[in-house]
């Protein structure tokens, strides 16, 4: 057991070296490096609701879009009047000051977290009570609609976007800006990390897979199955704030369809993401998103044009062929390093049943 | 009450006739939808792509000189062997497996339609002009489109024909043996492999009139696909798997709904309005049962 222990210290403290090393090893990759890190907290939250609860989920494109926003306005809302600065795009009427930047950016992004926590809560009671595929089907329904509804409300930009405040320009140093929303969004990634691993050692996510197996049953034992799922609708939602508020910073511009509310990119992703890592497990989203964004950023600009034909082939086979993802391959190979322990009676059984 | 269509009680007569027609439309790609989900049990989210698909086919025609309105009878042959050969390449390692691998799959192949037929025939907004010229109705406040008639009524027409060939055709009998029992059918000697294929062939094709007419009463886009995918999906959550005229008349109370959510909310918010619609039917239905202690299945 110890020397398990001792595994699991030099990995982690070898990542996350990694990880603080990474933007000085990669200037120039700082951007794709945040976001890998908003990509893997965005697949490894779906997992939570797809893989452990069997809620296969296309609403958490809600909150990721709703933080966005929320941090945005929040970070301008504080200083300058919301309605003119979107009505001017912003920047050139209005400038932050260094301080109101990160006072702006700190309090957005803790409305980020909070709001969609509370919206998770407060629609939650309604919107999981469907099943399956209807669970799935609203849930898309519910990210669309919010994309379609925000590209019609005047006060944040509606269908013309939002430009969220620029970097301080007091701040000489041309990486800092990068560095920034590098460290922060590795912040995320390691709060979530070790949240969802906390979750990972607990009961709850022994209810939460009670509940995918079979829920009726779950509830005749007595768990209150309603309270779980509601509970862990919210904490991805927290999450998914969080990097929502993260990446509207980085990107620097809002728009309702494409890049807040996006169904059909990022709500997308998250699914995919964790389906080719392996849904059900601690580190199957963690190597689907960073093979996916490999992958993405390697063909998306050789075959550029074709990237989004790409992706649904990519979809259609990896759902079709792979629907375990690497690590239910990888269990399926080597059983014994997921301390599965294989009865041989068992398997001839298994085998002459075939 | 501040709004237009209460002010000018003529518009609800307008909205009323425009969402009744518009209603019969989304009908026909519901009885596509419910076919499909009844018999195969999957749920095609890439119904709303073919349908515009089949809306380029009448605009291909337009284009080439041929009046669009041959395009309900072109676009459905074409879209049928579509419908076959993505059965045979895709659908087909969907059909036993879990709802949701049917979903994203299909979700997959709406990506794919969307970006190849941006990339045949453009990100413009397109309408075929079919010249039909437009009824004038109430002293001239009200203004129907003739296409918007002629679309209902082929809509009707075909609907009608395809009851009387599910009824009545061998494979027709076929497809509703395999609906109500796969096993059985097979056991007695139906080929479900093939009764499936042309499940979703015939879904396909009814796709490709409703595009056709879609082409001329309305107008097509590569990225609109999706809300009809939604609407279909909510038409027949509302009435039921196979139930025809349940279909209408839910497909007609949409049609209803949507314009007057024109009016009312604005235009931007239409398609908004049309996924909240489908939110709050799912919530609906689901307190609904939940008294009995059930959930939607």
């Amino acid at each position: 057991m110890d020397k398990v222990k001792q595994k699991d210290l030099i990995l982690y403290s070898g990542l996350i070296i990694l990880g603080l090393a990474a933007p000085f090893l990669f200037p120039g990759f700082k951007v794709q490096l945040t976001i890998l890190c908003v990509l893997i907290v965005l697949a490894m939250t779906w997992n939570l609701q797809g893989g452990e609860m069997g809620y296969n989920t296309f609403g958490n494109i809600l909150f990721y879009g709703l933080g966005m926003y929320l941090t945005a306005s929040v970070q301008v809302g504080m200083f300058f009047p919301l309605a003119e600065w979107t009505e001017s795009g912003g920047e050139k009427t209005f400038v932050h000051t260094t301080s109101q930047y990160f006072q702006g950016m700190g309090v957005g992004l803790l409305v980020a977290a909070l709001v969609p926590t509370v919206i998770a809560g407060a629609i939650g009671y309604a919107i999981l009570g469907l099943r399956g595929h209807y669970f799935a089907i609203c849930t898309l329904g519910l990210g669309i609609a919010a994309g379609e509804i925000a590209g019609g409300i005047e006060i944040i930009g509606a269908g013309q976007g939002f430009t969220t405040p620029p970097f301080p320009k007091d701040i000489v140093d041309p990486g800092a800006r990068g560095d920034f929303f590098y460290f922060l969004s590795f912040v995320l990634l390691i709060g979530t990390f070790v949240f969802i691993k906390w979750i990972y050692g607990s009961r709850f996510k022994l209810i939460l897979n009670a509940i995918r197996d079979n829920e009726d049953k779950a509830e005749a034992m007595g768990i209150q199955t309603m309270k779980y799922k509601i509970v862990g609708w919210m904490v991805s939602a927290f999450f998914a704030g969080l990097a929502g508020g993260i990446m509207g910073g980085l990107i620097g511009y809002i728009d309702s369809t494409d890049v807040a509310f996006d169904g059909r990119e990022m709500g997308v992703f998250m699914v995919l993401m964790a389906i080719l890592g392996g849904k059900g497990t601690l580190w199957g989203p963690v190597i689907g998103a960073t093979l996916f964004h490999f992958l993405k950023e390697g063909f998306w600009t050789l075959i550029l044009g074709w990237q989004y034909v790409a992706l649904g082939v990519l979809i259609v086979v990896i759902v079709i062929y792979f629907p375990e993802g690497l690590m239910g391959w990888l269990r399926e190979k080597y059983p014994e390093r997921f301390g599965e322990v294989i009865d041989e009676k068992d398997r001839k059984a298994q085998v002459e049943l075939k | 009450m501040d709004f237009l269509i209460f002010k000018a009680p003529i518009l609800m007569v307008q909205a009323s006739l425009d969402g009744i027609l518009l209603g019969i439309l989304f009908a026909l790609i519901a009885y596509g939808m419910a076919l499909q989900w009844g018999v195969m049990n999957i749920i095609n989210i890439a119904q709303g792509d073919l349908v515009i698909l089949g809306g380029y086919i009448a605009y291909t025609m337009y284009l080439a000189g041929i009046h669009p309105a041959w395009g309900v009878i072109v676009s459905p042959i074409i879209m049928f062997f579509v419908g076959w050969a993505l059965y045979k390449l895709v659908i087909n390692k969907v059909v036993d497996r879990d709802l949701f691998i049917s979903i994203l799959a299909t979700f997959g192949i709406a990506i794919i339609f969307q970006q190849l037929m941006n990339f045949i025939f453009g990100a413009d907004v397109v309408v075929a002009q079919s010249e039909y010229g437009t009824t004038m109705l109430f002293d001239n406040s009200v203004t129907l489109p003739n296409s918007k008639i002629f679309s209902a009524v082929v809509s009707i027409l075909y609907a009608i024909a395809l009851v009387i060939y599910m009824k009545k055709s061998r494979l027709g009998r076929a497809i509703r043996a395999t609906a109500q029992n796969a096993r059985a059918a097979k056991i007695l000697g139906v080929d479900t492999e093939k009764v499936y294929a042309a499940t979703f062939g015939i879904n396909a094709a009814l796709c490709g009139i409703a595009g056709a007419l879609i082409a001329i009463t309305l107008t097509l886009h590569p990225y609109v696909g999706l809300p009809y995918t939604v609407r279909s999906f909510m038409i027949v959550i509302v009435a039921g798997l196979g139930n025809l005229p349940a279909v209408a008349i839910s497909g007609m109370g949409l049609g209803l709904f949507e314009e007057f959510a024109d009016y009312i909310l604005g235009t931007e918010f239409r398609i908004g309005a049309v996924f909240m619609l489908l939110v709050f039917i799912l919530v609906y239905r689901r307190f609904k049962l939940s008294k009995k202690r059930e959930y939607l299945k």
